[in-house]
């Protein structure tokens, strides 16, 4: 008989988390420090989510996720996780951007910033610092219909190479384009322009290790290899209510309130069903856009061999101009290089090296078997000779390469359309009135640009935590009376 | 309960979500993010603290009345005492 993954799990909880991404682990970390009783089941043989590693042969460990977040990381792991986890987070000082419009060194601080646009795109201080503030004073409630494309051109009138280094991050940070609402642009950009790019030290195994220990020192019951099937919904006076889970393989547990991690359209449409919810709010989560994915090479540097430090983060495109459709084209020259050096790992002396690539879910997913492979070794071909371009040699170098595509993370996450960064702004709504439509059953994870990204989706496993805590607490409280 | 009760959980609560923050001159009449590094997160964990140690639930729609030390006292000191008069 196959091993049960389930083995020793109560009958019920308080609340079950099903995922494990950074959106899932902070909720069940907060709810659980509030005192309530959490199991949480991802069905992946790891934990992190997207936040996620993994090795191979030749000693290599390659990180998926972990090119940079905002500072505010830091209080928010030090609030919501702990200090040795917020004291491990350092700054990245060297982001560059090399294309046929510019070769940039910046650390992506509000002040060397301006430093840029000053000295080497001759704007005034003046028209840099409107933007800033304009940025500054966007509020997520506002109702603005202007676009990212719009404002910077307000802003940069003609600018194309302004806008290509004020956008192209932003980009590769959320998937948000030009077509975006402005807003989606203003949250991020003023996150990072704080003080720059982060990293943590140590890498992301570390840091999902630290997480795991962190949730069992507070009683959470953490299982891996177990996919949920279904959210059990039943009815109660009249009204459906969420009280538990269908593993695959049948086993049911209850809970009072239940978290989902997964994609907000895996959860409306494949977890709770659409039989559910009321016809309109189906409709609009039918109508949520899915944001675009990504496609990844993985390139590992032979032991005992070096590479020259030619950056951190380096935003590297043969286009002439930036172009969002340019940038998820499925033969697009723009990737971002995350150059790992040893200090990745304190103690190790290795180097990897990844080129993330912004791609297109229907790309992928059409291709035959056979055209997925050679795909595949174009992708690594491609990305090998870009590199070549700032690291002569480094081919010679390098004894493991490995592409991964949207169909990888669809696999790994089951995320609809194999989403990197969730979904449009239109998302956030849909996730934050889930509970109002079916009671008990709420979502944390990357939904309306907004809240995606490291930072995004902690803060927002604390925002339904909270919105859980309070409902949990009611039940109990009707009950006792 | 007195007001100043009211004050004093407030201020536990934020010497224990922002650990970096001097509170010896917090200013009654003045906004707690004015002359505080506060931001929205932080008053969710305020939201979150007052739900655990005193049992006092804050709806989404009064979150603005958590605004300075004089209008959380204003605000929450009925709801202590209706806390208190019900044990
Ligand atoms: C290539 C790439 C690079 C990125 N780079 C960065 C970066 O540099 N900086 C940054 O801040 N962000 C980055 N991101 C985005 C960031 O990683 C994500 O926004 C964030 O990690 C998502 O967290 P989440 O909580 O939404 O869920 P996810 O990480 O997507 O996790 C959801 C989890 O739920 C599990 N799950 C789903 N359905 C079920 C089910 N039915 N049963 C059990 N488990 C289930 C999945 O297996 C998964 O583990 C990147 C993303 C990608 C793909």
């Amino acid at each position: 008989m196959a091993y049960d993954w389930l083995k020793g799990v109560a009958d019920e909880y308080d609340v079950i988390v099903i995922g494990s991404g950074l959106g899932g682990l902070t909720g069940a970390n907060v709810l659980a420090k509030a005192g309530h009783r959490v199991l949480l089941l991802e069905h992946h043989y790891q934990f992190g989510g997207l936040a996620t590693w993994f090795t191979r042969k030749g000693g290599h460990i390659f990180d998926i996720s972990l090119h940079g977040f905002p500072v505010g990381m830091v209080k928010s792991c030090r609030k919501y996780w702990t200090r040795e986890i917020a004291d491990s987070i350092v700054q990245l000082k060297d982001i560059r951007f090399v294309n046929p419009q510019m070769d940039v060194w910046t650390t992506f601080t509000r002040e060397d910033y301006t430093r840029v646009l000053l000295e080497k795109f001759a704007l005034e201080r003046g028209a840099v610092e409107r933007f800033y503030e304009h940025l500054r004073g966007m509020n997520f409630y506002d109702s603005n219909t202007e676009t990212t494309g719009e404002m910077l051109e307000r802003f940069f009138p003609g600018r194309s190479d302004v806008k290509r280094l004020l956008m192209e991050p932003i980009a590769y940070a959320n998937g948000s384009t030009l077509d975006d609402p402005a807003i989606t642009y203003g949250i991020v950009f003023s996150n990072f322009m704080g003080s720059g790019v982060y990293t943590f030290r140590g890498g992301s195994d570390v840091l999902v290790e630290k997480m795991a220990a962190e949730l069992r020192r507070n009683g959470v019951e953490l299982r891996k290899k177990v996919l949920v099937e279904r959210i059990l919904v039943e009815d109660r006076a009249g009204r459906k209510v969420a009280c538990g889970i269908v593993a695959s393989g049948g086993r049911v547990i209850r809970a009072k309130a239940v978290v989902s991690n997964a994609n907000i359209k895996n959860t409306v449409f494949r977890l709770a069903g659409a039989e559910n919810f009321s016809p309109a709010y189906a409709e609009a989560a039918q109508a949520v856009r899915i944001n675009s994915s990504s496609c990844q090479v993985y390139l590992g540097i032979r032991k005992g061999e070096t590479i020259p430090h030619i950056g951190d983060l380096v935003f590297t495109s043969q286009s002439p101009t930036f172009s969002s459709a340019e940038l998820t084209d499925l033969h697009t020259t723009s990737r971002t290089f995350s150059m790992y050096y040893p200090d990745t790992r304190p103690g190790s002396d290795r180097y990897t090296v990844v080129a993330s690539i912004n791609a297109l879910y229907g790309d992928w997913s059409r291709m035959s078997e056979e055209e997925y492979a050679r795909e595949k070794r174009r992708l690594i071909d491609e990305s090998i000779a870009a590199l070549e371009r700032y690291i002569p040699g480094v081919g010679a170098k390098i004894d493991w390469m490995e592409a991964a595509t949207p169909r990888t993370i669809e696999r790994y996450t089951t995320h609809f359309g194999g989403t990197s960064f969730g979904t449009k702004f239109e998302g956030l709504k849909v996730s934050m009135d889930l509970p109002e439509q079916l009671p008990g059953l709420y979502h944390a994870g990357s939904v309306g640009i907004i809240m995606s990204g490291w930072l995004g989706t902690i803060n927002y496993g604390v925002i339904t935590a909270n919105k859980v805590d309070r409902w949990v607490c009611a039940q109990r409280q009707g009950r006792a009376a | 309960m007195t007001n100043e009760y009211c004050k004093k959980v407030i201020l536990d609560i934020i010497a224990d979500i922002a650990p970096d923050e001097d509170l010896s001159n917090v200013k009654p009449d003045v906004r707690l993010r004015d002359q505080l590094q506060l931001d929205s997160m932080d008053f969710l964990d305020i939201v979150m603290e007052l739900r655990k140690r005193h049992g006092i639930e804050v709806p989404e729609a009064d979150y603005t009345r958590l605004a300075s030390l004089d209008s959380c006292a204003e605000y929450l000191t009925p709801k202590f005492n209706a806390l208190a008069a019900k044990s």
